[in-house]
């Protein structure tokens, strides 16, 4: 007889129940669902949350993990091994036009690397499977465009966002007919904070990414950010020594857009404990945000996540 | 404070989660509140000050000064207009406790995105302005609230600084919102004098109105008892949301995986599956992390059931216990209110999706029994529901239904209405109590059976449904093919749009509610005429699908063809058989179908006949053929 779940914080037990019944809508209301796995906490979270909602089978849905050719090294080791251990079915996409145009994030920039490899590589994946519903980690506290998505996100033919023309969800009534052409992307953590998912890795002992926590790691220092050096793709300015610092990160991303933070946080307790101290946001250290105002509003009409 | 309030996980000690809605008119402040509690509590993330402290210049008067909405409305349009138009959550955690914050725009053009803010609040934090007193918003807002379920209201009177912060003005207030609430039955009404821009009993305790002795805002957010907290005591309701299939190592296994939306469900309880009726018992609990012998309000769980009951998504289990009260209602017609959010106005007896619970199934409104007048409460006549306007009325469902009143169950009592067409969320409703004749009514069931009287005929009973514009020829084909089935010796009959209007439907308009009504009669007779074993011709123009959908709807698959008679307007007005183009134009008749009424074409339907391509005897000829082919006419 195995022992009975640790009961959840009242506040987390109510989260993870709205979650889950959330990913039982998308499995029975849509055609072909698909659960975007980005390797990062907030997937992992999701990731356990769909194997709860539809514990003792199988999962309904493949995971689609959209590869840019730039993630750390470790979040593919992590995912390759995360798929062994569940037996999930994985689906990698990566825009091989983009790749064979030569586009990168270090010579592209940001911007053109993001919209090629990262949103038109989502839109072409959902296009090439046929999928008319993707389900993300996003939550609305990470970004004030978010804040106003719903959970249940309608996306036009071709994939555009229409923040000023969103059905309402009163109650936990979510409209799910879909017009031809038109997909969703569904954010079961929706009314999550990053601090609610930390405490929900703890609670339920979820295995991440070991790059979240401290460690030595090889960095450069780049306009004000820690840019660390995970092979030797990134190019180093002349005079540039990568210099070892005790840092990890709060966000995941293309390893040269994504800023490590210096802690000393070695476990998931002490990244609570240094979450709670901590005087700046998330993504302040995803540079992709700030490429212009509103970015994330834009990237989202244009099909970005 | 300067330090950021802390969230750990020893919050659920405390106060739990608290779902809050702001609301109130436009400009009252209600973005900058939000903006003003999560900055003075120490919540604001330094980097994402510095980015508004940026964006604050121009905006506000004083250089340094923040503009504290820019906190939280975040969409371009939003800012550049310097209002509210969507919903935005907020999530914070102070020591005591845990929020959600929907913050609603006060514009009344987006009433419905207040309501749906309204509806998984627990507590209203309702803005007024000290120098404007009580706006129609203010009141129309408390009306929503009040229908959702809200049942704290906060009244903060803002822009105090700009009141000479006098203790006058905020009681005259406070007496007047008490006199209009009072019928509203909010349990608590508790009024704060604050300034959201300078930041006075937001968090911190204002030295500038020494009056005032009650708490901050933030005290009062922390304190509050919503006391509704113990859904867990209510009845079991249990929502399945999908059936678990066997996996591959049990192939025995069959689990309804879903929520306990109210109540208390043990291994071993006896429950009922709704809406069969069906009694079954709980074998055990199942879940990822093992096997709980409970499972209460609030969790997702799979049930496994000890008999192998047919229990399907959408199906509600209550608890079987001796008490009637247990149960949920099941019926097919309800009365509800309904608030409408569609740009279309809500037509009664036009068929829409219903979406309860887990379940979708097409509902029309039989009746509107009146409109609320959300800033008298006094109640109206009207034939039609508008955008964002509220209304009591009876729905009919096409199968029965498991629910709870609204009041009962907020999850169990509440439906959203969808366009067949657009599939835009059209209404938002609350269920007040099933009617009885639901109950009380069964269809009899006959001695003879339509199938019966149809074979002593020698034919199949069919509805050809000719659709157009006025004028373009729908009477003069339908009866022309009435004559060669006549003539071939089948039993028919003829629906003409006139003449059935100068009869049945004597007491219809052309307005838009009644064209749906005259539809409905109209399609109801052909019902039973076919029932009766005849082939029915009608002849109506039927301006609108969904109508046309309804009808369809009525009769077994291949046994109503829409055929339409595709004539363009300009043919039309040339024959205007009956004059009425002329008088459309005179501007002595209006409501005329495609002068100032609108006709929506048919999009597959089973036969297009076009006029100007051939003439009536040989489109009779190809609606007979075509008869012949599906096997109804001259076999």
């Amino acid at each position: 007889m195995p022992h009975p779940p640790p009961p959840l914080p009242e506040d987390l037990r109510l989260l993870e129940a709205e979650a889950v019944s959330i990913l039982r809508e998308t499995a029975a209301a849509f055609r072909k669902p698909v659960l975007l796995y980005s390797i990062g906490k907030d997937s992992g979270v999701l990731l356990h949350l769909a194997r709860r909602a539809f514990h003792p089978g199988p999962l309904p849905f493949p995971l689609l993990h959209i590869d840019t050719g730039w993630k750390f090294r470790e979040m593919i080791a992590f995912r390759d091994e995360t798929v062994r251990r569940l037996g999930v079915e994985l689906i990698v996409h990566r825009n091989e036009e983009g790749a064979a145009r030569g586009i990168d994030p270090v010579r592209s920039g940001s911007a053109l690397h993001t919209r090629v490899m990262k949103t038109e590589a989502l839109r072409q994946a959902l296009d090439r499977h046929g999928f008319d519903a993707a389900i993300g980690g996003a939550r609305r506290d990470e970004e004030k465009s978010r804040a106003k998505e719903r959970i249940f996100s309608i996306r036009s033919p071709g994939h555009g966002w229409n923040p000023r023309d969103q059905r309402p969800e009163p109650w936990r009534l979510y409209n799910t007919r879909l017009q031809p052409g038109e997909t969703v992307r569904v954010f079961p953590l929706s009314n999550w904070t990053e601090l609610d998912v930390w405490r929900y890795v703890a609670a339920r002992r979820l295995p991440v990414v070991p790059l979240y926590f401290a460690a030595e790691r090889p960095v450069v220092r780049r306009s004000g950010t820690l840019i660390m050096v995970d092979d030797e793709r990134l190019p180093l300015d002349p005079g540039e020594v990568p210099e070892r610092l005790r840092v990890r990160f709060r966000t995941l991303g293309c390893y040269p857009l994504t800023g490590a933070i210096p802690s000393g946080a070695a476990t998931v307790e002490e990244i609570i404990a240094e979450m709670r101290a901590s005087r700046s946001s998330e993504r302040q250290g995803r540079l992709i945000d700030g490429d212009e105002p509103a970015a994330m509003e834009r990237k989202k009409r244009e099909g970005y996540f | 404070m300067d330090s950021p309030a802390s969230g750990g996980p020893e919050r659920s000690t405390g106060h739990g989660l608290l779902r809050v809605l702001t609301c109130g008119s436009v400009d009252d402040g209600k973005s900058t509140l939000i903006g003003r509690l999560l900055h003075d509590a120490g919540l604001v993330p330094d980097d994402q000050l510095e980015q508004v402290r940026r964006d604050s210049r121009g905006r506000v008067e004083q250089d340094g000064e923040i503009d504290f909405s820019l906190l939280v409305d975040g969409l371009e349009a939003e800012r550049e207009q310097g209002i509210t138009i969507d919903l935005a959550y907020r999530f914070f955690a102070t020591s005591r406790r845990s929020f959600i914050v929907a913050d609603a725009p006060g514009h009344e053009q987006y009433t419905r995105n207040m309501a749906t803010g309204a509806s998984a609040a627990s507590l209203a934090l309702l803005l007024v302005d000290a120098r404007k007193g009580l706006l129609t918003q203010t009141r129309r807002h408390s009306v929503i609230c009040s229908l959702m379920g809200i049942r704290h209201i906060v009244l903060a009177v803002n822009k105090m600084d700009l009141a000479g912060f006098g203790e006058a003005v905020f009681d005259a207030i406070l007496r007047d919102y008490r006199a209009f609430a009072a019928p509203l039955g909010f349990t608590t009404v508790t009024a704060i004098p604050l300034s959201a821009r300078a930041g006075d009993n937001v968090v911190h305790r204002s030295a500038r109105m020494p009056w005032y002795g009650g708490p901050t805002l933030l005290e009062h957010l922390e304190a509050v008892e919503p006391g509704e907290g113990d859904r867990a005591a209510a009845p079991l309701r249990f929502l399945v949301e999908w059936v678990a299939r066997p996996a591959a190592s049990d192939t025995d296994f069959r689990g309804l995986s879903g929520s306990v939306l109210s109540g208390r469900v043990a291994a071993g309880d006896r429950v009922t599956v709704w809406p069969a009726g069906t009694p079954a018992r709980v074998a055990r609990i199942v879940t990822l992390e093992g096997e709980p012998e409970e499972a209460r309000a609030g969790d997702a769980v799979t049930l496994v059931l000890e008999e192998a009951v047919d229990a399907a998504r959408g199906d509600l289990l209550s608890g079987a216990g001796a008490g009637a009260g247990d149960a949920p209602e099941v019926a097919d017609q309800f009365a509800a209110h309904l608030l409408w959010m569609g740009e279309e106005p809500m037509i009664p007896g036009r068929s829409y999706l219903l979406r309860s619970g887990a379940r979708w199934m097409p509902a029309t409104v039989t009746a509107l029994r009146h409109v609320l007048n959300v800033e008298t409460l006094e109640h109206g006549a009207a034939a039609t529901l508008g955008l964002n306007a509220v209304g009591l009325c009876n729905l009919s469902t096409a199968a029965p239904l498991a629910f709870d009143a609204y009041a009962a169950n907020r999850d169990t009592g509440s439906f959203i209405l969808v366009d067949r067409f657009t599939s835009r969320t059209v209404g938002a409703g609350m269920i007040r109590h099933p009617l009885r004749r639901a109950a009380n009514l069964h269809r009899q069931e006959l001695a003879v059976s339509a199938a019966e009287r149809a074979g002593i005929k020698r034919q199949r009973p069919a509805v050809l449904w000719f659709t157009g514009l006025p004028g373009a020829g729908k009477s003069t084909v339908a009866n022309r093919v009435e004559r060669r089935l006549h003539a071939l010796g089948h039993h028919t009959m003829l629906l003409d749009g006139d003449n059935v209007r100068l009869g049945l439907n004597r007491d219809l308009g052309f307005t838009d509610a009644d064209r749906v009504e005259n539809i409905r009669r109209a399609g109801e007779v052909a019902r039973l005429m076919t029932e009766a074993g005849l082939i029915v011709l009608c002849a109506f123009i039927a301006p609108f699908r969904a109508e046309r959908e309804m009808v369809r709807a009525l009769f077994a698959e291949g046994s109503f063809m829409e055929i339409f008679v595709d004539t363009p307007l300009a043919e039309c007005q040339r024959r205007d058989p009956k004059g009425l183009y002329a008088k459309a134009r005179a501007g002595s008749l209006r409501n005329v179908t495609g002068i100032d009424s609108p006709y929506e074409p048919p999009q597959a339907p089973e036969l297009r006949l076009d006029t100007l391509a051939e003439d009536a005897d040989r489109l009779a000829d190809r609606v007979v053929e075509a008869l012949r082919v599906r096997g109804i006419a001259g076999a």
